[in-house]
């Protein structure tokens, strides 16, 4: 597919820089009925992969990527979505295997997805106050009360930030990027222990 | 529970184990514990909590090549209710422990908890805000099996030890007999 059939049927996409496959910038107006025209009038019928991205210091902060492969011409095709107001329109209701994986951006990273059927979290529990993967949360994770209050008031345990020394998550002699921050959470370890 | 032994084929023991059946009589005379802690431990029916890779150590351990049922605890139960021993084999998520505890308080006493394999046991290598480290944070563990997953002997062993720990209880009687679920505490 060239760049042109696109831009010209949306003049508000744009052809973004990629190594492996053609990209671009979809305006969220535009989302729907991109994937529809792709879909239906150039053979991208299969949707492989739909996940958020945080962007941290851009406007706006979150991001969803698409990728469409197109099962007759194997090509694939790559859609950059910003979250305005941090809402995306879902495409659930033209590729029903977007439903879970769009639950699953709204539960890492607080993105909603407009008219979306089902929009609960879908891997943490529906209680759950914080968005995971957003990069400002702490890998060892933040004090909650347990998602079944029974059990907490039998067993005392509430959700408690994991220890992060010696773990698989850390780099040993400092941290390799500012990437990283958000694993060296030491609220607890080998040498401060649990309260 | 198993069948009652016939206890008077043991008394066809012979002397040199220091038993002597022509003073004694064909009676043999024991703790009750020590009888129902000896049937408990060669009657243990495993709840398999397969939570993730261990389980499949765990079917292993079920299958002929390791043969789980030279030790009486082939009987693998998916229901809490027909079930003695759960097995928490794999990672158990701040999810998924509101379902582990809740299967464990269906489990009628007298009852016991293997945690197999590193995330059971501690939380392995998932130092994550999502799982919990360690099911000992709410059910009382009886046996801790290392290894990521553990082999199917490293499971055996355990349960040998299992056997071993079932057979040294005390007050087995009054357990069973009391008729309602002994308050379990945590000690942390």
């Amino acid at each position: 597919m060239e760049a042109a059939v696109l831009t010209d049927r949306f003049p508000r996409t744009q052809v973004l820089a990629s190594q492996d496959m053609p990209t671009y910038q979809v305006a969220g107006e535009d989302l729907v009925e991109t994937v529809r025209f792709l879909r239906d009038a150039q053979g991208f019928d299969l949707l492989a992969d739909l996940c958020g991205i945080d962007w941290k210091d851009r406007t706006p902060r979150f991001g969803v990527v698409i990728h469409l492969l197109s099962t007759t011409h194997k090509e694939y095709v790559r859609l950059h979505v910003g979250a305005v107001n941090d809402a995306v329109p879902s495409v659930s209701s033209l590729h029903p295997g977007a439903n879970w994986h769009e639950r699953e951006a709204f539960d890492m990273f607080g993105i909603r997805f407009e008219g979306h059927p089902d929009p609960r979290r879908i891997l943490m529990w529906d209680a759950y106050p914080y968005h995971p993967l957003r990069k400002e949360f702490p890998l060892a994770g933040i004090e909650v009360p347990l998602p079944a209050a029974d059990v907490a008031e039998v067993t005392g345990q509430t959700v408690e930030p994991a220890p992060m020394m010696g773990g698989p998550f850390v780099s040993p002699g400092g941290k390799m990027s500012e990437g990283e921050p958000s694993a060296l959470d030491q609220s607890w370890n080998e040498e401060k222990p649990k309260a | 529970m198993g069948g009652c032994p016939n206890l008077r084929q043991t008394t066809m023991v012979k002397s040199d184990f220091g038993y002597n059946s022509k003073v004694e009589g064909e009676v043999i005379v024991t703790r009750a514990d020590a009888v129902v802690n000896w049937v408990r431990s060669h009657s243990v029916w495993p709840m398999p909590m397969g939570l993730a890779c261990c389980a499949i150590e765990l079917m292993g351990a079920g299958g002929s090549r390791f043969d789980i049922s030279r030790f009486g605890m082939e009987v693998m139960r998916f229901s809490p209710r027909q079930a003695d021993c759960m097995i928490v084999a794999g990672t158990v998520t701040y999810k998924m422990a509101e379902v582990v505890r809740r299967i464990y308080d269906q489990m009628a006493e007298p009852k016991w908890v293997v945690a197999m394999g590193a995330c059971a046991s501690t939380g392995g290598m998932y130092r994550s805000y999502a799982t919990l480290q360690g099911v000992d944070n709410i059910v009382p563990v009886d046996i801790y099996i290392s290894g990521c997953p553990p082999r199917p002997e490293a499971l055996l062993d355990g349960m040998m030890l299992l056997q071993e720990k079932i057979r040294q209880e005390g007050g087995s009687l009054k357990r069973t007999f009391r008729g309602r679920t002994v308050e379990t505490k945590i000690v942390r």
